[in-house]
């Protein structure tokens, strides 16, 4: 099968085309990469060729390596590993050498040919580092087109020559922080950037490209690097100026990464020895860094969860299959407070007509002038054109009538967590429309909020995060009488708004929130045990969790934790217990001390609001005990609650799919993305069959809730991992 | 085992560490033959019965690299036979240097060493020699480096030593220092400095001064809030070893630091049977010396560690000591040292320190020998220990006994 057209036209330039077949998008291989040198080796050899365009027949160039294919290199020859992953990964260099080189040769005095990079659209990771290798790359001017290299976004470095040549074009204070980050860039951007050489119109992309190639000149198609007396700009690690910029490098990475991510650390090595040596052998060095990357056991977890898992889901991994496919034109969202008004924005921004409702017109249009604030801040992020938010705000109609909602393909009620006046209000929006409903909520049971529905079976819930317009979860809650279709209509609507759903059976708290709520409480037991404040919060962001649990707990209020703790308490009656937590909170609130609402909380904050220091009176009222806990203990913790949780959700039946488990918990908690999720990281401990013990060592300190569940037991007891890769 | 006997120690005024210093017109290799060549001259030493010159110094690159030693035996009058080697172990340089031959005096020989070290902090920049440890990823990432003053500053947020701690201490290292000046009590380890002809350069400290009071030091600045707080960010990078702290509080500036100074130390070390033939008196005798390895990210408490090896090693009790030198790095040094070991003010850094009268990286180490000597005799006390915090996470230390 062939990946790439290869035309020789009559100006003597080879075009060759990727075009996978049957592919929206091109992908790299190792079968297309050799493919690919196959026909370069045919217009080197051509004496009739006079120089080579690289573009591709499809609207992108390409979206990079097909991300799959790790997990077979990986496990090809498992005896000799790092043997096989290093040549696998030599063998790309050598081939993207070959290109470079252009069959130019020293000895004989051969020039090469031109080699041109002619990118119609998005070119990222291998999809911008063969480019690299060429000798110039030109660019349509693409708004939608994105160039760069993002692999560290899933756990991995560029390493087709990705850090070698980009710090050579560009330096390593230009390179490093574009790949650190995994920035994206449009054309224009990566022009004045210099990432690529050109721009220009799309119809004349080839044209141009064929132009530089038959008026190249000799010292056009020797890269920098291949010169004689090539310096990297800004010089190396070990020059006056590179040397303290790399010393900041390394000080901001590990203190925005605390060292987790194992794939960042491998980067910056591979930057700091491959830019102290020659090209060639800074080529061996970005592959054995990134072998040993391929070979580290968690590694892959984060590909897994955060590329695979989540491009599954979000092209319907758990949607009913049997169920036609719904095109969603009009939605109606009732309740036009921060959750409504969010949900009516995104649904806008995918092309829906929505009429928000509230009670009366007023309330109503408030709710609309929050949106163009939302999307006024979108617009200075330059996430949305300024142009279109006239469009997108037309398509939104508040209105206080539920006949308006009438013709509605779906309907999400999105008024306050009570559940007298959301049954109200589901009623009436039942009595106006005969499409699905559901119900934004993140505390209330669906099957019980279904009773105000005719047909239980077409109602459901819909879980959205805060703040909707940035948070990609959105978790759909099955009721015991939800039906295949609206959950399948739920997915399309979420898809439709390019948000990723997991899909959960309805029990208290769902499941994100039935695992935040143990580590906020986790943190606050933590406090009335006198752990120094600090330590908590520190050792939770040295972990990966975005916010510490003292903090989450101001942000979301003490009132709220004070009331999920006593309705909790009401519901589970007799079989709630004791809970150290619910000392400090109550302790807290008691105080006035409610949270960052109150400009008080576990945090002191300036008038303004601004979260100043950890407030000194805890010390006071829950004084520090002797000895301390080792970072390590707390870490366990933090993270061993979390977890213990998903897979008790997962026993339940709560969670169905371990996928979901770990995808819903990265984006929709923050959990420590290094691990690929919670069963990412207890499959790591599985396989250290240290996991148990650590269950048991943690039970005995600090209660029950540390039991490691059956089905985690039994997990381990046949070493078995929870994920299925 | 032989005895390692000190029998003359020297060392140069510290010159301001910077083009205005007067001792910035000479070379490293100058200054430091002008104090072997004064050790030659002050105790008739033949030129060629050195056993070997070892000399310390923490920036080896430029006028101060390829082997500073064998650069400085041959400038000095010492004959060509003395061969010369140079260490680095940064700021206790100048100290490992008169251990490794007291060490090797020990063994037994007939032996006299020369031992000292010199950095001419106006001429080869600090930290331009390069370091691995502070930018490959391997380890800076690994140990979490930073920079010593956030270290230093570490140090003080750990033990709860105040700004207004830290500046009290300086002031009265100011004093101390003035006092001594006024005098004289560096009369014997002092040798002024000359250029190629024999015209005085500099004869006195210049860095030290003496009208510092509290409100001066009130009025500076922190030196490493910045590159804590703001860019690169290094506090985030201690507080992954250190999470316990909330945050670091930065209370060290120019006035309650070591001074960057220019200087150069020797030292003239030997055993009994080496001295006796050339009429030498002995001054001190080594009892022990220790050094050790300590947390990299807080850095600087090395002598801690080192303090309790060597008195083990030399079986005393800290209340044995009669004089404490303990480098004056950064201010919560000394009052880290008083604190873990709670010995009395009145024992350390009865002259002055590096805060007053600069730290002159590599030569430092012989420098408080120096004065340590010096100070035993004209106090008529017993024992000394010098200790001093260094770079990456070491310490070194040395007892030594009036004799």
């Amino acid at each position: 099968m062939s990946d790439f057209h290869y035309q020789k036209e009559a100006d003597g330039i080879a075009v060759i085309s990727w075009d996978v077949a049957g592919a929206r998008i091109n992908t790299m291989t190792r079968e297309s990469l050799r493919e690919l040198a196959s026909h370069f080796d045919s217009a080197f050899s051509d004496g009739k060729v006079r120089g080579v365009v690289l573009t591709s027949a499809k609207k992108d160039f390409s979206g990079g390596m097909a991300l799959d294919t790790f997990h077979q290199i990986r496990g090809q020859e498992p005896t000799e590993e790092a043997d096989a992953l290093f040549a696998h990964i030599m063998e790309f260099h050598q081939i993207i050498r070959r290109i470079e080189w252009a069959g130019r040769e020293l000895k004989s005095g051969r020039s090469g040919k031109p080699v041109i990079a002619a990118l119609p659209g998005t070119a990222v990771g291998i999809g911008y580092e063969i480019p690299l290798a060429c000798h110039r790359i030109i660019a349509a001017k693409n708004p939608k087109a994105r160039i760069g290299l993002p692999e560290i976004k899933v756990g991995l470095f560029p390493a087709a020559g990705g850090t070698a040549r980009l710090i050579r074009r560009l330096g390593i204070e230009g390179a490093a922080p574009l790949m650190l980050k995994g920035t994206l860039l449009s054309p224009e951007k990566a022009l004045a950037a210099n990432l690529i050489d050109a721009v220009a119109e799309p119809d004349e992309l080839i044209e141009k490209a064929k132009e530089w190639a038959l008026g190249a000149e000799p010292e056009d198609i020797v890269k920098p690097w291949d010169r004689k007396g090539y310096r990297m700009p800004g010089g190396t690690p070990y020059s006056s100026k590179g040397y303290l910029s790399f010393m900041g490098a390394c000080a901001m990475v590990s203190g925005n990464t605390s060292g987790v991510y194992p794939a960042v650390n491998a980067m910056m090595s591979a930057i700091y020895e491959g830019a102290q040596v020659p090209f060639d052998t800074a080529l061996k060095v970005e592959a054995r860094w990134f072998s040993k990357l391929l070979m580290e056991a968690s590694s892959l977890n984060m590909l897994q969860t955060l590329f695979l898992d989540t491009k599954a889901l979000e092209k319907g991994a758990r949607r009913p299959a049997t169920i036609k496919k719904s095109e969603l034109k009009k939605i109606g969202v009732v309740g036009a407070g921060m959750m409504g008004s969010g949900i009516a924005l995104v649904s806008a921004q995918a092309g829906l007509e929505v009429v928000l409702i509230d009670q009366d017109l007023n309330a109503a249009s408030r709710g609309k002038g929050k949106i163009e604030k939302l999307l006024a801040a979108q617009v200075k992020r330059r996430r949305v054109a300024e142009s279109e938010t006239r469009h997108i705000l037309e398509r939104i109609k508040p209105s206080q009538e539920y006949e308006t909602l009438s013709g509605a393909d779906f309907v999400i009620e999105a008024v306050y967590e009570n559940p007298a006046l959301k049954g109200e209000v589901l009623a009436r929006i039942d009595r106006s429309v005969d499409c699905m409903i559901a119900s934004n909520t993140s505390t209330l049971p669906i099957s019980d909020l279904a009773k105000s529905c005719q047909t239980p079976s077409t109602f459901l819930g819909v879980h959205f995060f805060s703040p909707v317009d940035r948070m990609r979860l959105v978790e759909i809650i099955r009721g015991k009488e939800t039906d295949d279709a609206a959950v399948a209509l739920a997915i399309d609507f979420v898809s439709r708004i390019q948000k990723t759903p997991i899909v959960v059976n309805d029990a208290r708290f769902f499941y994100a929130n039935r695992c935040v709520i143990p580590y906020l409480n986790e943190g606050i037991r933590m406090v009335g045990e006198g752990v120094r404040p600090p330590l908590i919060e520190n050792v939770a962001r040295q972990c990966g969790m975005p916010v510490g649990p003292l903090q989450l707990v101001d942000e979301t209020s003490i009132e709220l934790a004070v009331s999920i703790a006593k309705a909790t308490k009401s519901a589970l009656g007799a079989d709630y217990g004791h809970n150290d937590a619910d000392e400090v909170i109550f302790k807290l609130a008691s105080l006035g001390r409610l949270g960052r609402k109150s400009k008080a909380g576990f945090f002191e904050y300036s008038e303004t609001g601004h979260r100043l220091r950890l407030w000194h009176g805890l010390g006071v009222y829950f004084p520090e005990a002797t000895p301390q806990p080792n970072a390590e203990k707390v870490r366990n913790r933090l993270l061993m609650i979390q977890a213990l949780e998903a897979v008790r959700a997962l026993e339940e039946g709560v969670l169905t799919d371990v996928r979901e488990g770990n995808v819903g918990a990265i984006l929709g908690w923050g959990f420590a993305p290094w691990s690929g999720g919670p069963f990412g990281w207890l499959d790591g401990l599985i396989a250290n069959q240290s996991v148990l013990s650590l269950c048991d060592d943690l039970s005995r300190q600090f209660g029950e809730r540390f039991v490691a569940p059956k089905l985690l037991v039994d997990k381990a007891t046949r070493r078995e991992k929870f994920s299925v890769h | 085992m032989s005895d390692a006997l000190i029998f003359d120690a020297v060392r140069t005024p510290r010159g301001r560490g910077s083009q205005r210093g007067s001792l910035a017109s000479l070379t490293s290799v100058d200054i430091s033959a002008q104090m072997i060549d004064a050790l030659i001259h002050r105790n008739h030493l033949p030129g060629h019965d050195i056993e070997d010159v070892i000399w310390g110094n923490a920036t080896q690159i430029g006028e101060q690299g390829g082997c500073l030693a064998r650069a400085v035996v041959l400038m000095s009058e010492l004959d060509d036979a003395v061969p010369g080697l140079t260490i680095n172990r940064f700021c206790a340089s100048g100290l490992e240097a008169v251990n490794l031959a007291a060490g090797q005096i020990h063994a037994g020989e007939k032996t006299g060493y020369i031992a000292g070290g010199v950095e001419m902090m106006s001429r080869v920049t600090m930290g331009s020699d390069g370091a691995a440890m502070a930018v490959d990823p391997r380890i800076a990432m690994k140990m979490a480096f930073v920079p010593q003053g956030i270290s230093a500053d570490l140090i003080a947020t750990e033990y709860g030593f105040s700004r207004e701690d830290c500046d009290r201490y300086a002031c009265q290292s100011q004093q101390r220092a003035a006092r001594a000046w006024t005098e004289d009590r560096f009369k014997h380890s002092i040798v002024a400095v000359h250029d190629i002809n024999h015209r005085e350069v500099l004869a006195q400290d210049e860095h030290l001064r003496p009208e510092t009071d509290m409100a001066v030091l009130a009025e500076l600045k922190p030196s490493f809030a910045d590159m804590g707080e703001g860019m690169p960010g290094f506090d985030k990078v201690a507080l992954l070893k250190y999470p316990h702290l909330e945050a670091i509080e930065h209370v060290h500036h120019p006035g309650n630091s070591s001074g960057i100074v220019d200087g150069a130390a020797a030292i003239l070390i030997g055993n009994e049977e080496f001295g006796a033939p050339l009429e030498l008196r002995p001054k001190a005798r080594v009892l022990s010396m220790a050094k050790v390895g300590s947390e990299p990210t807080i850095m600087l408490t090395g002598p801690i560690a080192a303090t309790r090896l060597a008195l083990k090693r030399a079986n005393l009790e800290i209340s044995d000591i009669d004089l404490f030198e303990v480098n004056e790095a950064f201010a919560a040094i000394p009052l880290l040292f008083m604190h873990e070991f709670g010995v009395d003010d009145e024992k350390v850094n009865v002259n002055g320190g590096a805060i007053s009268l600069g730290h002159p990286l590599g030569a430092t180490g012989a420098i408080l020998l120096s004065s340590a000597v010096e100070e035993l005799e004209r106090a008529d006390l017993s024992t000394a220990l010098v200790t001093l915090c260094v770079g990456g996470g070491m310490g070194v230390a040395t007892v030594i006994e009036r004799v």
